[in-house]
């Protein structure tokens, strides 16, 4: 879990535009970002914090900020997986915190 | 993007970190991988009871034993049948504020309105107090239940609800409003009376009790923190402004009127406002999750009587 944390820290450094994002690849990340977000939210497991990035990324998209978009749409996409990842791990570790 | 250092300062003690040297088991595991043949036999019997333990099913009555015999031993000052007042029972100077408070309670118009709506005819006549035992009069302490002809868990909220819509009303909105006010009137009604929540014997009842404690126990939202990783070990602690109530007796207030809010609100009310706080996506108010959830928080609490209504800052 940590390491996917620094991981996905990583990427979502490394996926700041480098130069300008095109509309095509905003509304791509845009596409991917909410599949992902649908996915954790399915599995019961999404956070607040993926829902602002989505929605910041829909805002800059409208207002045809496509680096923006972009950036921001990657960002809930890394949220969103780790989010699942999360739950996936709780489904065992949960026990090691019960009170006995 | 998850603060790591409030990460770290929520792990229950002895609760191991994962990815950690204290990780139960990863030592041994790892020896026995690298281990000699004549040493299998050994091995296979550790992996074998280590799974054993990790399939380890409930017993609903011992692991109530050991979560109150935790907060009677973190807090021998407080008297057992004061958990259900929160942070008021763990805090010498909020417990003053609350004095003062109580001279007149907040939640007043909501139990008039309660009982308002109690007394009021549906469209067909009927009355809420033909849906309850005991004519709902001292019955909230048995709630939340499992009814069997569903095989789920139902909360008094749920059970509210059901009677309305069975006498062709609509539902009201869980959580706050005319639904709180009923619930109040309700939980008036079982003042002193200990928690009281059953598991039949039914698979699907236990199954339920399973998943609520798994909910309690799970670390979620982009905090990755659990139910437990505030309300066990830091509770009586100050978190902000706020100091955190012990998990025992944690819904005995509900419902209550938090100043934050202005307003009443049910344990589902307060339950979705911790989810969001770290982080996590609120289920929908009736999701068979935070049904389960308060069926394990209520069990764990039988013999803790029922304070309710509530006010809180
Ligand atoms: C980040 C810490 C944190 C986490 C995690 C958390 N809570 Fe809370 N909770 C609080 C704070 C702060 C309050 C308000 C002060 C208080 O009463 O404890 C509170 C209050 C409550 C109350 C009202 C208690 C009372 O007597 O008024 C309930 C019930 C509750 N939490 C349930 C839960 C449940 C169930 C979960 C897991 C889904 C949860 N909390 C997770 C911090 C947390």
């Amino acid at each position: 879990m940590i390491r996917a944390i620094i991981l996905a820290a990583g990427l979502a450094f490394l996926s700041q535009p480098a130069f300008a994002a095109t509309q095509a690849e905003a509304e791509a990340a845009l596409a991917a970002a909410q599949a992902a977000e649908s996915e954790a939210i399915a599995a019961k497991a999404a956070w607040t914090s993926t829902e602002t990035a989505l929605s910041n990324a829909r805002k800059a998209f409208a207002a045809a900020k496509w680096d923006e978009a972009k950036a921001a749409a990657d960002e809930a996409t890394a949220q969103a997986k780790l989010s699942v990842e999360q739950s996936n791990e709780q489904k065992t570790v949960w026990r090691n915190a019960v009170i006995r | 993007m998850v603060p790591r250092n409030l990460k770290s300062a929520f792990y229950l003690v002895g609760e191991a970190r994962p990815g950690s040297a204290a990780a139960p088991g990863r030592a041994w595991r790892h020896w026995c991988s690298r281990s000699a043949i004549a040493l299998n036999l050994v091995c296979t019997l550790l992996l074998v009871s280590a799974a054993a333990k990790a399939a380890d099913k409930s017993e609903p009555e011992t692991d109530r034993k050991a979560f109150q015999a935790f907060f009677f031993a973190k807090f021998p000052h407080v008297a057992k049948d004061d958990f259900g007042n929160g942070p008021y029972a763990v805090n010498e100077a909020m417990r003053k504020q609350w004095k003062e408070i109580m001279e007149f309670p907040p939640y007043e118009i909501a139990l008039d309105e309660g009982h308002a709506e109690w007394e009021k005819p549906f469209a067909n006549g009927k009355h809420y107090a033909d849906c309850f035992d005991n004519k709902g009069e001292g019955v909230r302490q048995t709630y939340p239940r499992f009814v069997a002809e569903t095989g789920q868990v139902e909360t008094l909220e749920g059970a509210i609800n059901r009677c309305r819509v069975e006498n062709g009303e609509k539902p009201l909105d869980p959580m706050t409003g005319t639904m709180a006010s009923l619930t109040a009137a309700m939980a008036e009604s079982s003042r002193g009376k200990p928690f009281a929540i059953t598991i039949p014997d039914d698979p699907r009842a236990l199954a339920a009790y399973e998943r609520g404690k798994e909910f309690f126990y799970s670390r979620k939202g982009q905090l990755g923190v659990s139910c437990a990783s505030c309300h066990m070990s830091p509770a009586g602690e100050r978190m902000r402004g706020d100091i955190l109530a012990p998990a025992l007796g944690i819904l005995a207030a509900m419902p209550i009127y938090r100043s934050d809010w202005g307003s009443m609100g049910t344990s589902i009310r307060r339950i979705s406002t911790c989810s969001s706080q770290t982080r996590a996506l609120p289920l929908k108010a009736d999701d068979e999750d935070y049904r389960n959830l308060e069926y394990f928080l209520s069990y764990m609490s039988n013999g803790i009587p029922i304070v309710g209504p509530g006010t809180r800052p």
